[in-house]
Parts: C-alpha cells; structure tokens; sequence
C-alpha cells in the first residue's frame, strides 16, 4: 500500500530571491532617475548651459547627489555615502567607454564613405590631394610598404625578443632582475626617441638616404619589449614537469627547450608576435622621421623612399583638403581593421591556450 | 682503467682485460655541460642582454650626436626658452650664436602630462574598482577586453579623433572653465584662443594613458587578500567601507605606480600631441590658452624643417626626454613590483 504524501501547497514557500531588486526597489532606482532627469532638463533651460554635453554633465552631478539623499534617507549615512560612491563608479566605468564608442563609430561612419576597390589596386603616384576620392588613387602602395616594415620588424626583433624570454625562464642566470627591469623600462622608450636612435646611429653616418628598412628597426626596437614580456609570461605557464622530463630522459637543456618548451608554448609564442605586430602597425612618428613616405608601391625595403598606412593617414590630414580628410578617414578605417583583426586573433590564440 | 668506484668504495668485479673487452668505456659523469648546452646558454644569454646593449646604445648615439649642442649651451640647454638656429656665412649651422633651450617644451610636457593625470588617475582608478568590485562576471571579461582593446590603438587615430570629434567639446569645457574659475591663474586668458591648447592635448592623453591606469591597478586591486575583503563585509561593512578599509590601503603604492607609468606614456607621446596641440616655442602656463607644446611633438616640428646641423640639436632634446621616461618609468616600475609582489 502506498500512500502518498500530499502536502498542502500553503506549507511549501515560493522559493525566494531575496537578493533580487523588489519590484518597489526598482520602481524607486527608476523615480530617481527619472526625477533626475527632469532636473537635469530643467536646468539646461534655466541656465546659459547648453547642449548634448551640458545635459550629460549636469547628469553625472545630480544622479549622484539625489541617489545619495534618498538613500540616506531610507537607510542612514553610510549606506548613502555607499549608494554614492556606486553611482561614481558606474559613470567612471561609463565615461572611461565613451571615448573608445566614439571613435569606433566616427572612423565607420567617416571612413566608410571612401571605401572602393581602387583603395587596393592603386597607388597615390598620380592622384594629386584635390583629386576625388572615389576614383583617383589608393592605398595598394600603403598596405605593401606597412607589411614589408612589420615583417622585416619581426625578424629583426621576434628572435631578440625570444631569446630574452628564454633566458628569463630557462636559464635564469646572474643578469635575471635586470634584465627584467630593462625590458620593463625599454617598454616605455617613446616611440619618437627610437626613431631619433636610428637617425644619429644609422642614417646620419652610415646610410645618408632614408629606407624603409630604418623604419623596420625603429619599430623593432618598439616590438622586442612587447614580444619578450609576452613570451615570458606564456614560457612560465609551461609546467616545470615538462623541464625536468626532457632533462630526465637525457636530453641536454637546449634540446628540452627545443623539442619540448617551445612546441608547447607555441601559439602563446604566435600571440606574442601577434602583440607585437599590433603594438607597431600604426606608430607613426619613427615612420614620419625614417622612412621618407612615397606615393608610388616600393618593393625594395633597402632603396628608396617607402609608403605606410600610417604615413597615408599622416599626409591625408597634413594636406588639409576635403578629399586629403577623407583618404586620411579610410586609412584611419583600414588601420583599424587590422588592428582589430591582430586584436581579435591575439585574444583567440590566448583564449585558447588558458582553456587548455 | 682503475676499479669501479660506489660511493668512495673501490670494488673490482674482474680482471681488468675481462672487463675492458666486456663493456663499453666508462662514461664521463659530469656536471659541466655539453658543447651543446655552452652555446646554448651563450647564445640566450647574450640575446637576453640585447635590452641593456639597446638601451645603452640609445643613449650613447644620442649623446655623440647631441654633445655638441650640449656643449655649447651647457645648462641653458635645460633653462632657456628660445630655439634660433643662427646660421654662419657659409650657411652651416653657427653654434655660439644660436641658442637651443627646451626649457619651454620641458614645461609644456609637465603641463600636459599633468592635465592628463589629474584627469585620468580618478577615471582610471573608479573603472578599476567597478571591474573588481562592481562589475557582474560576464561584463567584467567584456569591459577588460574592451579597455585592451583602447591601448592597442595607434595615436595618431587618438590625434585625429581628438582633432575633429573631441575639440569642439572640450572648447565647450574650456570656455566654461574660463567663465567660471577664470580668476585662477591657470586658467586666464589673454586672447580668446581656445582651440588646440594643452587642455586639450592634455584630455587626449587623459583618453590615451586610461586604459594603462585602469588594467595596472585592477591587476593590483584584484591581489587584495580575499579573506580581508570577506572579513570587512562580516564585521557589516558597506562595499564603500571595504574599499576604505581594505582595498585602497593595499593597492595604495601600486595605483602610485601606475599613475607613473601613465606619466611615462605622457610625457612621450607625439602624434596625438602635434595633431591636437598648436605648437608655438614659448612658455605658456596657461592651459586654456592654445599655444604650447612637448618635447616629443616639438621634435617632429623641427625635424621637418631643420638642416642637419640643428638635427643633432634635436637629438640632444631627444636625450633629455629618454631620460627623463626612463627615470619615471623606472621608478614606476620598483613601485608596482613592490606593491604587487610583497602586500602589506
């Protein structure tokens, strides 16, 4: 015989949320802001303030100060200076975005416009700054000249860099701190004394011209300390096991480094580079400084004078006509594009490997 | 071939002949190592200290090429406030009679940097706290990566922008800046110039060092000790008051150390500032004013118009600025690893 035990629906509770808003909660978050607002109105209209940034403005003061006394009147002082200070952070957090929507939807909704398949066909040699946009000129010469830098900055400085992080990790000899504190204190040599660098040491007495080869290890000398720091941190997330059973099983330190260290590490090694190239593509004072700026497409990183997108942009806004705005706008566009792209894959890669 | 040794013991097994043609010579045990391994280590090693040999490289060439200049002016390279290069008949560059003092791109630079600062530190260090504290799971992975995402950007995107887009607004600031605190002495103005002034070239780089401000401190603030933080909310503490209690005390030092390595990126930054900033060779203290400058901005100015006589003068203004980062940058450093390393 079974019986079933019925328990009468009022015994068992409605499993509560108490961490949840109450409705009345929230109905008072949304008077606050609404009566913010209308004050916030009311005040544009009554004083000589004016515009999109006034209303903005008055509105990061008086939220804060209204959600403050209502909640000080609910709950007392602290959980009002608390209420505050919340509020703070939010429009913080808010204002430290602005920026960054700002320019994401300035660069599409100016650069879009001079988007056409001539940007990759052709180069600037015969389009002249007043010529239209759509159908003079492109950035082919741009595109070439920035991938033949960045790569020749990579092979200049993806080994220098490599090999730091290995010693950082591997061999962690006498020179370990120091060397750590360099390569910290390199990451913030601005960009413009590198190019001053190879302009005292390299152009000036040896080379007399300006190439596009002077720009690669201006940049290079910017990329090594992103690519060692990088591979630093993915070399030590590499379990110590993995050392110690290359040693184990005979191998000598520098065949466990090879055969095992860094096939393991490898795509925290690409993302390493991938930083690097992103931390470059658009630096443009050591460009401006060494590389001279064509408009025709040089293929020749050791001869001649050599174009980059960001040297495009650069010239584009200098020439101060309408059509040189919007072919700066479109290379600005460009630029971003990879950026975003490296962005992209650099956080794909490293997603990737944490899941591991 | 002498007996067998096992720890110290000498054991010999069997006649030596047997031995010698039973088993293969004795290995070597050795803890030098291989040839190998010798390169190896020397090659790492030097590769490693490719950062020192570049770092001082840097400032030997700089100094070559400059020591000229720095020569002739001797501290009024530091002190003076003009930049005349005074050419001789032969049309090459006459160093007694022209005088190079950066003494007014110096101030520049401190004046714009610091805007920046006091602009950006709050901001910064008020978004770290809502990602640590705040933010729910989810946001927090997406604003982190958004915020990574600002410092990729190139600065000559921030110039542009800040060129086009974000000048009428801060005008706007400025005027109101001007109306209403005009009695400050920064904030005076002479002529009603308010476009491209270092206020402006200073909220650019307020935009530009936020996103190093805000990823350093919340790396500091999120090594607050949990059990502290848990022990604050037990004994009834607001978030606030956690914050006040256990959070800022903590992370105190290291958001000092940020803040320098802002600065850093401040001081050299110059495409964003030549874009924005209207670069005129005098002392200006007044921000709201648009006239001014940054070593670094005034350089690539000169640059595009100096014989190479009066290049060799920028490059000793070039010394002065790599320094000065790199002392900033230096101590920065000390102060965030000592913060994020020992704890209190």
């Amino acid at each position: 015989m079974t019986t079933t035990v019925s328990t009468p629906s009022s015994i068992i509770p409605e499993p509560r949320r108490p961490w949840l808003a109450t409705p009345r909660q929230r109905a008072e978050v949304f008077a606050v802001i609404f009566i913010a607002a209308i004050i916030d109105i009311s005040l544009v209209a009554i004083t000589p303030l004016k515009g999109k940034l006034a209303y903005l403005g008055l509105f990061l003061i008086i939220y804060p100060a209204l959600d403050y006394l209502v909640v000080r009147a609910q709950r007392g002082k602290s959980a009002g200076s608390d209420a505050l200070f919340r509020a703070l952070v939010n429009f913080s957090m808010a204002i430290a975005l602005l920026p960054i929507v700002s320019i994401l939807w300035t660069v599409w909704s100016r650069g879009h416009k001079g988007l056409h398949w001539n940007l990759f066909t052709q180069d600037m040699h015969s389009a002249s700054v007043t010529d239209p946009v759509l159908t003079h000129g492109g950035l082919i010469h741009a595109v070439i000249g920035s991938i033949l830098i960045v790569v020749a900055a990579l092979v200049v400085a993806v080994p220098l860099g490599l090999l730091t992080a290995i010693y950082l990790t591997e061999i962690q000899g006498k020179f370990t701190r120091p060397i750590k504190f360099l390569v910290q204190s390199m990451s913030g040599v601005p960009s413009i004394v590198a190019g001053l660098f190879i302009l005292a040491a390299i152009v000036y007495p040896v080379t007399k011209t300006f190439n596009g080869f002077e720009g690669s290890l201006a940049l290079a000398i910017l990329m090594i300390p992103t690519i060692a720091r990088t591979a630093e941190e993915v070399l030590l997330l590499i379990p110590h096991d993995l050392r110690e059973t290359g040693l184990a099983l005979g191998g000598t330190q520098w065949r466990t480094v090879q055969k095992i260290i860094l096939p393991a590490a490898r795509s925290g090694l690409v993302t390493a580079m991938i930083l690097g190239v992103a931390r470059v593509a658009g630096e443009t004072a050591p460009i401006v400084l060494l590389t001279g700026g064509g408009d025709t497409t040089n293929w020749n990183l050791f001869n001649g004078p050599m174009g980059t997108l960001p040297f495009y942009i650069w010239k584009g806004f200098g020439a101060g006509t309408d059509e040189s705005f919007q072919r700066a706008w479109t290379g600005i566009l460009v630029l971003l594009v990879v950026v975003l792209v490296l962005f992209a894959l650099a956080r794909f890669l490293g997603g990737r490997r944490n899941s591991k | 071939m002498p007996p067998i040794q096992v720890r110290g013991a000498k054991i010999s097994l069997m006649s030596q002949t047997v031995l010698n043609s039973a088993l293969p010579a004795k290995r070597e045990i050795t803890t030098k190592p291989r040839l190998s391994d010798r390169i190896f280590r020397s090659v790492v090693t030097s590769g490693g200290l490719s950062s020192l040999v570049i770092l001082g490289l840097i400032f030997i060439f700089l100094l070559y090429q400059g020591y000229n200049t720095l020569h002739s002016q001797g501290i009024h390279f530091l002190t003076g406030s003009n930049w005349n290069a005074a050419l001789n008949d032969s049309g090459s560059l006459d160093l007694k009679n022209s005088q190079f003092g950066i003494a007014a791109m110096l101030i520049g630079t401190l004046v714009c940097s610091t805007i920046a600062i006091i602009i950006s530190v709050p901001i910064s260090v008020m978004t770290a706290l809502f990602l640590n504290f705040y933010a729910p799971d989810r946001i927090k992975k997406f604003m982190v990566t958004v915020v990574d995402l600002m410092a990729a950007f190139p600065s000559i995107l921030y110039g542009i922008w800040g060129f086009f887009v974000l000048m009428p607004s801060a005008v706007y600031i400025a005027k109101l800046l001007h109306l209403y605190f005009g009695w400050i002495p920064f904030f005076k103005m002479e002529a009603p110039v308010f476009d491209r002034s270092p206020f402006i070239a200073g909220i650019i780089l307020a935009i530009m060092i936020i996103p190093i401000v805000t990823s350093i401190s919340r790396e500091i603030f999120s090594q607050t000790p949990l059990d502290r933080v848990q022990a604050a909310y037990a004994l009834g503490a607001t978030r606030l008051g956690m914050i006040k209690a256990v959070a800022f005390p903590y992370a105190r030092g290291g958001i000092i150390g940020s803040a320098m390595l802002g600065l850093g990126r401040a001081m050299g930054e110059t495409v964003a500032v030549y874009t924005v900033l209207n670069i005129v060779y005098q002392v200006n203290w007044h921000v709201l004013l648009g006239a001014g400058g940054n070593i670094a901005s005034m350089i690539l100015l000169k640059f595009g118009e100096a014989g190479p006589d009066e290049v060799k003068a920028l490059m000793a203004a070039g010394l002065v600025l790599f320094v000065a980062t790199l002392i900033v940058n230096s101590l920065a450093n000390i102060i965030v690893r000592r913060t994020s390393k020992g704890g209190k």
